[in-house]
Parts: C-alpha cells; structure tokens; sequence
C-alpha cells in the first residue's frame, strides 16, 4: 500500500532550507534593483532640475492645491459619514419602499462616475437659476467649492452606506439575540455590542474610500476649484515642464502614505483585544 | 485581344496607383482645438471646422502636402506636439515668449485684440482694473486671455475653465460677473441664440508681452524647413486671395490685422 510506505521520517521532514541563487532568487534581486534605479533616477532628475525660481514663483499655489484637496476630502467624508447612516438603514429597512428608495440612491452614485455628477450639479444647477433663487439655494450652488462638496459628499455617502451595511451586517446574528435576552433596547445593541464589532470590519473600507476620494478629487479642476491636480495643470501649462506632474505625484503619495500609517494605527488600538 | 486589353488595364490601374501615392507621399498632421468657434470647432458629426481648419488645409494646397487634422485639448497642444503626435499646431495659438522657449512659430496669421463680455444688465463701464475690480472675471486655462487676466485684473478674481463652452454657461447662469476672451470668439458666441444673455462691454489693448503679435503656427524646435514652407504659403495665400476668401467666409472685417 502507498500509504504503509511512506514513512513517518519523510512526512515530517522540514523543506530544505533554500541554497545559492535559484532563478526566482535572481529574477527577485534584479526585479528589486531595478525598482531601486527607477527611485534613484527620480530623485536625481528632480535634484538636477531643481529650479529655485520656478519653486519661488509656483510652490505657494501647489500649498493652497493641497489645503484645497486636503479640506474638500476631509469635508465631504464627514458629511458622506453624516448621510450614510439614512442610507445604510434604508438598505437593511424591511419596508419595501424605504429600501428600494435608498438602493436606487445607492445604484445611481456607484454606476455613474463622479465627474459626470459634479458637472450636473455645478452647471445643471446652474442652468435652474431663477429656480434656485426663488428657494434661496442659489448662493449656495454660485460657489463652485460648494458643488463640489455636494457632489462629492452624495458621492462617498453611497459608498460609506455600503460599507456601514455590510460591516454591520458581518456581526452575527447571535449578538443582537444575545443582547435582546439581556434584555437591552435595541439602539443600546447597537451603539455598545454591534458598532464596535461593525467598526473594525468596517475600518479598512473606510481607509479605501477616503484614499479614493483623495484620488478623485482630482478631477475636480474642471469645475474651476483648483486643487492639487488643477494647480499642477495650471502650472504645466506655463512651464511645460514635466516635474510639475512629478510633484504633484508625490505630494499626493505622502498624503496617501500618511493616512495609511494612521489607520494602522487606529486598527491597532482598536484590536487591542484581539491581540494575544 | 482580351489579354491585351486586361493587360492595359492592369497597367492604367497600377500607373494611377502609383500617381496617388506620389501625390500623397508627405502627410502634415495638423493638431487643432476643436473648442474655440468661429476659429475651430468639432461639428456634431466629430468633423473640424472652422477659420483655422480652412487655413490650414489652404496653406497645405499650397504646400502640396496631404494634412491630416487631430483634435487635441488646449492643456496639452504643446506636449502633444513635442511627444510628435502631429507635426504642427494651427489652433489660434498666440505667438508668446513663454510659448517660443518649447517651440517654434511662423509669422502671424491672424492678429485681433482681445475683450470683454460681460451680463446685458451688468454696470460694468470699462475694462480697466477698476472697472473690474471685486468682480469675477472668466477665462479659458493656459491662454494669453488667463496670463493677462491674472496680471492686470489684480482685485478681482480670475476663474480659469477648461474650455470657453464652460464660461459661457458660468457667464450665462450669473456665477460670472464678466469673460476675457478674443473679441472674434465673444462676438460670434454673443451672436448666437445662446449668446442672447450677454454684451460686449470693450475691447483691450493688446500687450506685446503677454499677447504677442498674433495667432501663429507652433512646430517642434528647429523644424525650420517645416516653418519656412508655412510662412511661404501664408504670403502666397495673401497674396492669391484665398486668404481673402476664407476670411469674408467667416468675418466681416480682416481678421489678420495691422
């Protein structure tokens, strides 16, 4: 039999430890060093192209770039969070209506991109003037900031209600059972038993959607809210230099880096417990 | 007598062949806007049309070159050209030192002042700073209009849209107090039905230094045999008249200036 000849000895045998420079080792290494050349060639072009005067005359509008993208993400998140809890009752809502209301709100801002939604709102309202005047919203819709938030907020409000409802969804079923013999109110569950599982879950989405959000603002120019991306197109258009591009580039991979180490950070503070 | 005849044939067929090909050896692409009416523009039908489409394809009859045109956003026109994706740029690009350090231009082919337009019922009374200091003033991105408007209108707030179509609708829902374009370019537009919700308000001096002597030809950096031929044949267009005849097709008045 197959089995009786195998051997105790050789069913435990650890794998042999690797030795000398396999091809995947070798394809590895150069892999790696080229990545490395790439970094240095990058660093040194932009060393060798540094130009004091052009950094003179144009970094002041790549600061207010970032402030501009920096406070439009950051605004529209909590006012998408804000929103996103109708929302996401609505999808987990027996009533029919109720959910059919707020799954066709969701179907709408995840199939349509967001640049088609934040050129309605800021020229489609625009055309609805007199409209709007009548109801006192015009002062708001003027500003072009403003359209950008509402569209960006309706926006990242559909996708956080995703997030909420299967993060909330993924804790068990036994938890709210277990809470209701304990005889608990139900927002009571929710707040102390089922958000704080719910939240864990949902962390790493959270951490996704606002690094997308950061992304597609930049589309954002089109509007005339001049933010990184805009401001970097302003500029290439008067220098025609193609590091204006690189900068921009990398400011946007330190915001993202530094949002990343932060929601390590909170997911290790919030796995505490899970630790052994 | 039949072989014979299939032979003549087959030879007239493969002369003429070889006829066309002669004819259409050098290819000229042309790179354009298709965003800036009367001058260029892209029909419904995703055809170029326009003052400057019907002076190139003027120029390259008189070259005796095929053209061939692509449509290209205003942002990116130069690095297209310079990445090779045409060969020469006929847009309505104004000829300006900032420009002429990444390529190259011909003489001028046309030359008109720019201006403003503003709602009918604005009080705007001039185009001075003053005049427009605390309003907001409309321009097209990376154009000679944005340089000065930036420069010059220093109270006021200077919006840069991606195209003129988008400060026109601004301009026409009210977020705009005014627009700074060229004169040609508003006129048409505030001809138009669309145009119904604006007025003229003046012209501008044109500044050498931001608005340069006029509309050129961009080509790459010492393409000079390039640039020599299109000068030649924007003086043989001037001279034969059929510069004369797409201008009175377009414009009432010499859009090619003193």
């Amino acid at each position: 039999m197959s089995a009786s000849t195998q051997t105790a000895d050789s069913v435990e045998r650890p794998p042999l430890p690797p030795h000398g420079w396999s091809r995947q080792r070798v394809l590895g290494t150069a892999l790696v060093a080229l990545w490395a050349l790439l970094g240095v060639g990058l660093v040194a072009y932009l060393v060798s192209a540094w130009n004091t005067e052009m950094f003179q005359k144009y970094a002041p509008g790549y600061v207010s770039g970032v402030g501009i993208t920096i406070s439009l993400v950051a605004i529209s998140i909590v006012a998408g969070a804000i929103l996103s809890v109708p929302v996401a009752y609505g999808r987990m809502s027996r009533n029919p209506v109720v959910a059919s209301l707020a799954y066709a709100y969701v179907y709408f801002f995840r199939g349509t991109p967001l640049l088609a939604q934040a050129f309605l709102v800021y020229y489609g309202f625009g055309s609805f003037r007199p409209q709007l005047d009548a109801i006192g919203l015009w002062s708001f819709f003027r500003e072009a900031f403003n359209c950008a938030i509402f569209a960006f907020s309706l926006n990242t409000a559909a996708y956080q209600a995703e997030i909420l409802r299967g993060a909330i969804q993924a804790v068990p079923k036994g938890q709210w059972e277990g809470a209701a013999s304990l005889g608990l109110h139900k927002i009571q569950t929710l707040r102390k038993i089922i958000l704080p599982q719910a939240l864990i879950v949902a962390l790493r989405p959270y951490g996704n959607e606002v690094i997308l959000m950061i992304k597609g603002s930049a589309i954002v120019a089109i509007i005339t809210v001049y933010d990184l991306m805009g401001i970097t197109r302003l500029t290439y258009s008067r220098t025609f230099d193609f590091q204006s591009y690189l900068w921009a580039a990398i400011i946007y991979l330190l915001i993202v880096e530094t949002l990343r180490h932060g929601i390590d950070w909170i997911e290790r503070r919030i796995t505490r417990h899970l630790k052994r | 007598m039949r072989i014979a005849m299939r032979i003549a044939l087959a030879a007239s067929a493969a002369l003429l062949a070889l006829g066309t090909a002669q004819a259409q050896e050098k290819v000229v692409k042309i790179g354009t806007e298709g965003a800036y009416p009367p001058f260029n523009n892209l029909t419904a039908d995703g055809k170029l049309e326009g003052f400057d489409v019907d002076i190139a394809q003027a120029l390259c009859d008189e070259m005796k070159v095929k053209c061939e045109f692509i449509a290209q956003d205003w942002d990116g026109i130069i690095p297209a050209l310079q990445a090779g994706k045409f060969d020469a740029i006929i847009a309505s690009m104004s000829i300006t030192p900032e420009r002429k350090e990444k390529v190259d231009f011909t003489n001028k082919y046309y030359n008109t002042p720019p201006a403003i337009a503003a709602p009918k019922d604005s009080d705007l009374k001039g185009v001075t700073k003053e005049d427009l200091a605390g309003k907001t003033i409309g321009v097209q991105a990376s154009t000679t209009h944005f340089n000065y408007s930036s420069a010059t209108y220093t109270d006021s707030t200077v919006k840069p849209y991606p195209t003129a179509q988008e400060y026109q609708l601004d301009l026409a829902n009210g977020r705009l107090d005014a627009v700074n374009d060229d004169i040609v370019v508003l006129s048409q537009w505030l001809d138009s039905p669309d145009g119904a919700c604006c007025k003229l308000v003046g012209t501008i001096t044109p500044v050498e230094d931001i608005h340069g002597p006029g509309a050129g030809i961009a080509i790459r950096k010492g393409e000079t045999e390039l640039r020599d031929q299109f000068n030649a044949a924007i003086d043989a267009i001037r001279a034969n008249g059929k510069y004369k005849e797409i201008n009175d097709k377009y414009f009432k008045f010499d859009v090619y200036g003193g």
